[in-house]
C-alpha cells in the first residue's frame, strides 16, 4: 500500500483513503487501547488514571477459567462456522457458475436479498422456525433452539452469503479450458477437483474464510438469541462489560485481546496463502 | 486408425457439423482446414471426447469411442490457448498426464526431461509457467500431452496466437517431432499456408460439410468445389455458360463480353451456369496477342506491385472485372516490362483453369 501511495502521482484518491483508514480504523483503535489502560469510574464512566489492572484482572483466579472457556469456545465456533461455510458455499458457488445457466442472475440475486432485512429480524425468524412450534421441531421432533445446533444453523445463515460470493468471485475467473485439459490428460472428476480447482480457487477459499472467520469470532447476538444466553462466547463477555457492567476500560483490555487473536489468525493465514496473493484479495 | 462414420452434431437447433465421414490413417500428419465456424474445433472436441455426437460413431483401431468419457481415451490435445496450468511449474505440467496414470515418480523424472530435451527446454522443469514466452508455452503444451505416448494427438490451432516467423519455425518442429514419435496428428487450422506445408493430407471443412479430403497437391491444384478453390490460394473467377463438350474431359465455358474458353472439367455437364476459375500463377501476360496459347482475353494493366521473387498485376478486363496476374521475376531486367494502363493479353492452357457448377 506504501509502495502504490509513494508511486501514485494522483494522490488525492490515495490520501483519501488514508484519511478513511486513520479516523475509521485507527483512531478507535487508538481509543480503545488507551482507555484499557485506564480506571473505570464510580459510575461506569472512564476515568483517565493509568493503570495495568484491567490486563492483571485477565490473569485473576475466578475470571482466566470463564476468559479461556469463553476463548476457546469462540474459537471453535468461528473455525466450525467457518468450515461449515465453506461445505456448503463451495458446491453452491460451484452450482452458480457452471450450472445455473441463465438463472445465474436470478439465483445470486436470491443470495443477496436477507440482506436487505435487519439482522435482528433474521435471527428472530429462526428463533420461531426453531422454537417447540417451528416447522424444524415438527420435522425433528426435538427443539433444536437453545442448542449448538440452533446457534450454528444461525451462524451457517448469516455467514454462508460472504463465503459464497468471495468463492464465486474466484471460481467464475477459472479458465473452463483447463478442466477440459486435465480431463484430456486423464484426470478424473476427483482429481480435476483436487488438482484444477482446488489449488487455482484457494484464494478465495482463504478470502472467504477470513470474511467469515473474524467476524464469526466476535459475534454475540446468534449465540445469544439461538442459544439461548447460556453459553458464554467472548462477545457475550464483550457486550456485557460494555452494557451491562458498564465496566468500558475492562471490556477495553478484552478487546485487545481479542484483536490481537484476530491479528493473530490472519497472520497465519497470510502466511498459509504466501502472503502475495492475501495482499492482492485485500 | 480413425474413423469418423457420419457424424452430425447439433446445437440447439443449428448444425454444427452435418454428416461428417472421415478416415486417418496410422502415423498420418491430417489437417482440419476450414474458415472461422466451419465446424472444426467441434468436430475435434468430438474426437476428443469433450463433445457427444448428435448422430454418428467414432471409432478407434476399429473400437467405438462415441461415447467414451475425454480421460478413457488414449487421445491427447493441445488446446489452443495451450490451457497450460498456472499453479505448476513446466515439470508438474508435463507431468500431469503421467501422474493422472499413476507411474512412478522416478519413470516420471526420466521421461520428462527426456520430452523437455525434445523442445530445447531442458533443465528448465522449475521455471515457472508464466515466465514462458508464446513460444515455449507452446512448446510445453505440445511435449505435456506426447509424453503420455497418446495413440492420436490432437492441435487445435496450437500456432494461431504467435507472430508468423516463430509460426513458420514451429510449424517445422512440429512436423519433426511428428516423424520423430510416428503419432497420428489431427491438426486444426483456418491457416491454408500452414495447411499445406505440414499435413500429408488435408480435410477441408466448410458449414460443417467436407468439401474435399487430399493431400496439399490435389487440394491445390485440383480443387473439387467453388469453395475449395477460393479458400485455397488466390483464384480469378468469371461467370460463365458451358457449352458442348469438346472431348471426354474437355468442356467449351462461354464468358457473355469476354469470350470462349476451353477448361478440363468432367463434373459438369452442357448448358449449365458456373464459375471458370484460374490461378494467378497459371496464367501468362503478353504485349501482342499470342497464337499459341489456346485460352486468351484482353485487358488494361490498373496496377502492379514489385514484390521481388515475382511481380503482382491487377488486370482489369472489358467487363471491368479484375484480374490478378503473378509473374515470376526470371530474368534480371532493367526496368519495368508493362506500364500501367498498357493493354496487354493474358493467355492460359486448358488444364489450368477448373470450372464449378454455381
Amino acid at each position: 500500500m506504501l509502495r502504490t501511495f509513494s508511486k501514485n502521482k494522483n494522490s488525492l484518491p490515495t490520501a483519501l483513503a488514508w484519511f478513511w483508514a486513520a479516523s475509521l480504523v485507527c483512531a478507535p483503535m487508538a481509543y480503545v487501547i488507551l482507555i484499557s489502560f485506564m480506571t473505570r469510574g464510580p459510575y461506569g464512566g472512564v476515568v483517565m488514571t493509568p493503570t495495568l489492572s484491567n490486563y492483571s484482572k485477565l490473569f485473576d483466579q475466578g475470571l482466566t477459567p470463564l476468559i479461556g472457556l469463553a476463548v476457546l469456545r469462540s474459537v471453535l465456533m468461528a473455525a466450525g462456522t467457518t468450515l461449515l461455510c465453506l461445505l456448503c458455499g463451495f458446491p453452491l458457488a460451484l452450482f452458480l457458475v457452471f450450472k445455473s445457466g441463465r438463472f445465474r442472475n436470478v439465483l445470486f440475486f436470491l443470495l443477496v436479498i436477507p440482506f436487505w432485512t435487519q439482522f435482528l429480524i433474521r435471527v428472530y425468524a429462526w428463533m420461531s422456525l426453531l422454537s417447540d412450534n417451528g416447522i424444524f421441531t415438527q420435522i425433528f421432533g426435538s427443539t433444536w433452539l437453545f442448542t449448538y445446533k440452533a446457534i450454528f444453523i444461525g451462524m451457517l445463515y448469516n455467514y454462508l452469503p460472504y463465503m459464497t460470493m468471495s468463492l464465486y468471485v474466484n471460481i467464475e475467473k477459472l479458465d473452463v479450458m483447463l478442466l477440459d485439459a486435465a480431463a484430456d490428460l486423464g484426470a478424473s472428476q476427483f482429481m480435476k477437483f483436487t488438482k484444477i480447482v482446488l489449488p487455482l480457487t484457494f484464494p478465495g477459499i482463504l478470502a472467504g474464510s477470513i470474511m467469515v472467520f473474524i467476524p464469526a469470532l466476535g459475534e454475540f447476538v446468534i449465540p445469544d438469541v439461538l442459544g439461548g444466553g447460556k453459553k458464554f462466547f467472548i462477545g457475550n463477555l464483550l457486550a456485557q462489560q460494555f452494557l451491562t457492567a458498564r465496566n468500558w476500560p475492562f471490556g477495553a483490555a478484552l478487546s485487545v485481546v481479542l484483536i490481537l487473536m484476530v491479528a493473530i489468525s490472519f497472520f497465519l493465514l497470510s502466511r498459509l496463502g504466501k502472503g502475495k496473493e492475501l495482499e492482492e484479495l485485500i | 486408425m480413425l474413423e469418423i462414420n457420419s457424424v452430425t452434431k447439433n446445437f440447439a437447433a443449428k448444425k454444427v457439423l452435418n454428416e461428417v465421414s472421415l478416415k486417418v490413417n496410422e502415423g498420418e500428419f491430417v489437417s482440419i482446414l476450414g474458415p472461422s465456424g466451419c465446424g472444426k474445433t467441434t468436430l475435434l472436441r468430438i474426437i476428443a471426447g469433450h463433445d457427444k455426437p448428435s448422430t454418428g460413431k467414432v471409432f478407434l483401431k476399429g473400437r467405438d469411442i462415441t461415447l467414451d468419457e475425454p480421460h478413457n481415451r488414449p487421445i491427447h490435445t493441445v488446446f489452443q490457448r495451450y490451457a497450460l496450468f498456472p499453479h505448476m511449474n513446466i515439470f508438474d505440467n508435463v507431468a500431469f498426464g503421467l501422474r493422472c496414470d499413476k507411474k512412478p515418480e522416478s519413470e516420471i523424472g526420466s521421461l520428462v526431461n527426456e520430452v523437455l530435451g525434445l523442445v530445447n527446454l531442458q533443465n528448465q522443469g522449475a521455471r515457472s509457467i508464466s515466465t514462458l514466452s508464446g513460444g515455449e508455452q507452446q512448446r510445453v503444451a505440445l511435449v505435456r500431452a506426447l509424453v503420455n505416448r497418446p495413440q492420436l494427438l490432437l492441435l487445435d490451432e496450437p500456432l494461431g496466437a504467435l507472430d508468423l516467423k516463430l509460426r513458420l519455425q514451429l510449424q517445422q518442429e512440429l512436423v519433426a517431432i511428428q516423424k520423430k514419435f510416428k503419432t497420428t496428428f489431427i491438426f486444426v487450422t483456418h491457416d491454408q499456408q500452414e495447411a499445406l506445408n505440414m499435413s500429408d493430407r488435408i480435410v477441408l471443412l466448410n458449414k460443417g460439410v467436407v468439401e474435399q479430403v487430399g493431400t496439399p497437391h490435389e487440394i491445390y491444384e485440383s480443387p473439387q468445389t467453388f469453395f475449395a478453390a477460393q479458400f485455397v490460394g488466390s483464384i480469378n473467377t468469371l461467370e460463365g455458360i458451358s457449352k458442348e463438350k469438346v472431348s471426354e474431359t474437355e468442356l467449351q465455358v462461354s464468358v457473355p463480353g469476354i469470350g470462349e474458353f476451353k477448361t478440363e472439367c468432367n463434373t459438369v455437364g452442357p448448358n449449365t451456369t458456373g464459375h471458370l476459375c484460374i490461378r494467378p500463377e497459371k496464367m501468362m501476360l503478353y504485349s501482342k496477342r499470342p497464337s499459341s496459347v489456346p485460352n486468351v482475353v484482353e485487358g488494361v494493366i490498373k496496377s502492379q506491385s514489385y514484390l521481388g521473387t515475382y511481380t503482382q498485376f491487377e488486370v482489369t478486363l472489358k467487363n471491368s472485372q479484375n484480374f490478378i496476374i503473378f509473374q515470376q521475376n526470371t530474368q534480371k531486367l532493367p526496368k519495368k516490362v508493362f506500364k500501367n494502363e498498357d493493354s496487354v493479353y493474358i493467355g492460359w492452357q486448358n488444364n489450368a483453369s477448373h470450372f464449378f457448377k454455381k
